[in-house]
């Protein structure tokens, strides 16, 4: 490996090799090693834990556990027909399960999922360090909602085409909570660059009984609660799938799509997922950093303890994910714009004014 | 008379004049009652993860047990020699109304029998297990079992003949399903029978003592 590395460096050239070599290589590692096989085990997870909150058992067939279920799915998925409908405009009907998944993977490229490189040998646990890597990622997290519409309004069908309008609305109102609930961690650490956010949650409060993480701070704790909901309306998950309800829609959106396009839209709903877990634990719950120092497991090499204490935040707020979908039954449209427009947007908008006050009133 | 019908109490119930929109409490404004609903989920999760699933029988591991008068699969009995008990009479499929089973009757070698059926088929498909073949038979020939998994490649193999249906649980206690004689039951009913009787018995003796002293 270090020497295929050696030559294409050589073959590449040093610029070359540092902006587009190297960026693709980690891309690759981190999508086939790390966010799709969780993907697909976030699926088995789902099926398992929904099946033990409703007294059932989950799959169990495949594998010891079910283990080697995602596999399978995998399997069939690929080898499934792949139906387009005769009436439906083909393009837009190719085009938008691509718009669905690309951007959602591609803000796993700025998201820190451990610490930078702390010294010789060690890597640094993310694929760029972005000075506007906030913005970024809620300008990319909006592409999505494109192919939902251009899937639903491509297929020619009702079904689809009611899917899209909802997603088109229910984005509308969540985008912008989310996007004002993201200004009180980036107000309270002053910067844009997710490292920098993590690092400036750094330290204790309160005579070090808790973490200086910003949910432990009087805004930041509404701000978080802002930021999930409108994160999971976000993400198209239970109780916002709207788009997709299927006891109204059949299957909204992607009605109509099979095979492995209707796994492309899978996957973007769960890589979405996981970038806004990742979110909300890089800009509330710290990152990396352990709750308390002597957590940190800093015996481990090249900072893989503040990895597992990112991945270990991350499943939580997976499992949450999970926990609310076999908890709430789905909002009802008008529901869902009151407590968007009604609820979130001022509570929002008064917290972004309040943490701007503290900010001004208490520099420290 | 009327003005007190009117004084009924329920009767005179002012009637709503407008229905008045639900009114949410507090806590209901301000979306609390979901945490408690989250909590009812996570105490589900977390008592079936611990003590594992409860009300799943997981089928082909598992069976559950069902009565030992359960109408599964038929099963005809045979004689002490081995040969079916069955005298081709018909009145199994006469009283069968799902028209599923067909004889064919052949004459008997041993003049005291006269009939034996050549052929036994009951089309499992078109049986509904309602029993009443059990019902109609003179002879004990056909009794069902609790064996309830029945599942067919092809329609030709729901036609059960009569090899099959002699051959695989014939007299295994515990794989008896539907039949005219419960031999165990009958025997724990003569004895509570005969316990009932000779407690009233004694009941009596005692009184007719008391009465007696």
């Amino acid at each position: 490996m270090p020497g295929l590395l050696q030559w294409l460096d050589e073959f590449a050239g040093p610029t070359l090799f540092e902006f587009a070599v190297s960026p693709t290589l980690k891309i690759l590692a981190l999508l086939f090693l790390f966010v799709l096989p969780l993907i697909s085990y976030i699926v088995l997870a789902e099926r398992k834990i929904l099946g033990y909150i409703q007294a059932r058992v989950g799959p169990n067939r495949v594998g010891p556990w079910g283990l080697l279920q995602p596999i399978a799915d995998v399997v069939k998925l690929l080898l499934k027909e792949d139906v387009i409908p005769v009436r439906a405009v083909r393009w837009a009907f190719v085009l938008a399960p691509c718009l669905v998944v690309a951007p959602a993977f591609v803000i796993f490229s700025v998201i820190p999922f451990g610490p930078p490189s702390t010294g010789e040998g060690a890597p640094n646990w993310f694929i760029t360090d972005v000075n506007t890597g906030l913005l970024l990622v809620i300008a990319l997290a909006t592409i999505g909602v494109y192919g939902l519409i251009i899937g639903g309004w491509a297929s020619n069908n009702k079904f689809s085409l009611m899917g899209g309008l909802r997603s088109a609305a229910q984005m509308i109102s969540y985008e912008v909570p989310q996007g004002f609930s993201v200004v009180v961690p980036i107000l309270l650490a002053g910067t844009l660059s997710l490292v920098g956010i993590v690092q400036a949650q750094e330290g204790h409060q309160l005579f070090g009984l808790l973490p200086r993480w910003f949910v432990f701070h009087p805004t930041g704790i509404f701000a978080f609660f802002v930021y999930m909901v409108a994160g999971i309306a976000e993400s198209n998950r239970n109780p916002f799938d709207l788009p997709e309800a299927e006891t109204e829609l059949v299957a909204g959106f992607h009605t109509e799509y099979s095979g492995m396009r209707f796994a492309l839209f899978f996957l973007g709903e769960y890589a979405n997922m996981i970038v806004v877990s990742a979110i909300a634990v890089t800009l509330f719950f710290g990152g990396w950093l352990p709750p308390f120092d002597f957590l940190g497991m800093a015996f481990l090499p090249m900072g893989l303890g503040g990895v597992l204490w990112f991945v270990t935040k991350l499943f939580a707020f997976l499992f949450v994910y999970i926990w609310f979908r076999g908890t709430f039954p789905r909002y009802r449209f008008d529901q869902l714009m009151d407590l968007g427009w009604k609820w979130l947007i001022p509570m929002a908008l008064i917290l972004v004014v309040l943490t701007a006050l503290l900010k001004l009133l208490f520099p420290s | 008379m009327r003005s007190e019908m009117l004084r009924d109490p329920v009767l005179s119930r002012p009637r709503p004049r407008a229905v008045t929109p639900y009114k949410k409490s507090l806590a209901e404004w301000l979306y609390l009652p979901l945490f408690g609903g989250l909590m009812v989920t996570l105490r589900h999760f977390v008592r079936n993860l611990i003590k594992g699933p409860r009300y799943t029988i997981e089928y082909p591991e598992k069976r559950r047990d069902y009565s030992h008068r359960f109408r599964g699969h038929h099963i005809l009995t045979s004689r002490p020699d081995g040969s079916l008990r069955c005298v081709a009479c018909f009145l199994c499929a006469t009283a069968c109304p799902a028209d599923c089973i067909k004889i064919e009757s052949g004459e008997h070698p041993d003049v005291n029998i006269e009939k034996y059926p050549v052929v036994y088929e009951i089309d499992m498909l078109r049986c509904v297990f309602c029993g009443y073949c059990v019902d109609a038979c003179p002879e004990e020939a056909i009794i069902m079992s609790n064996n309830y998994d029945m599942a067919y490649f092809h329609r030709d193999q729901s036609k059960v003949g009569k090899n099959d249906l002699m051959k695989p649980y014939t007299f295994d206690p515990s794989q008896l399903g539907y039949r005219p004689h419960y031999p165990e039951e009958d025997a724990q009913r003569a004895k509570m029978r005969r316990e009932a009787f000779n407690l009233v018995q004694a009941a009596r003796e005692a009184g007719a003592t008391e009465v007696a002293s």
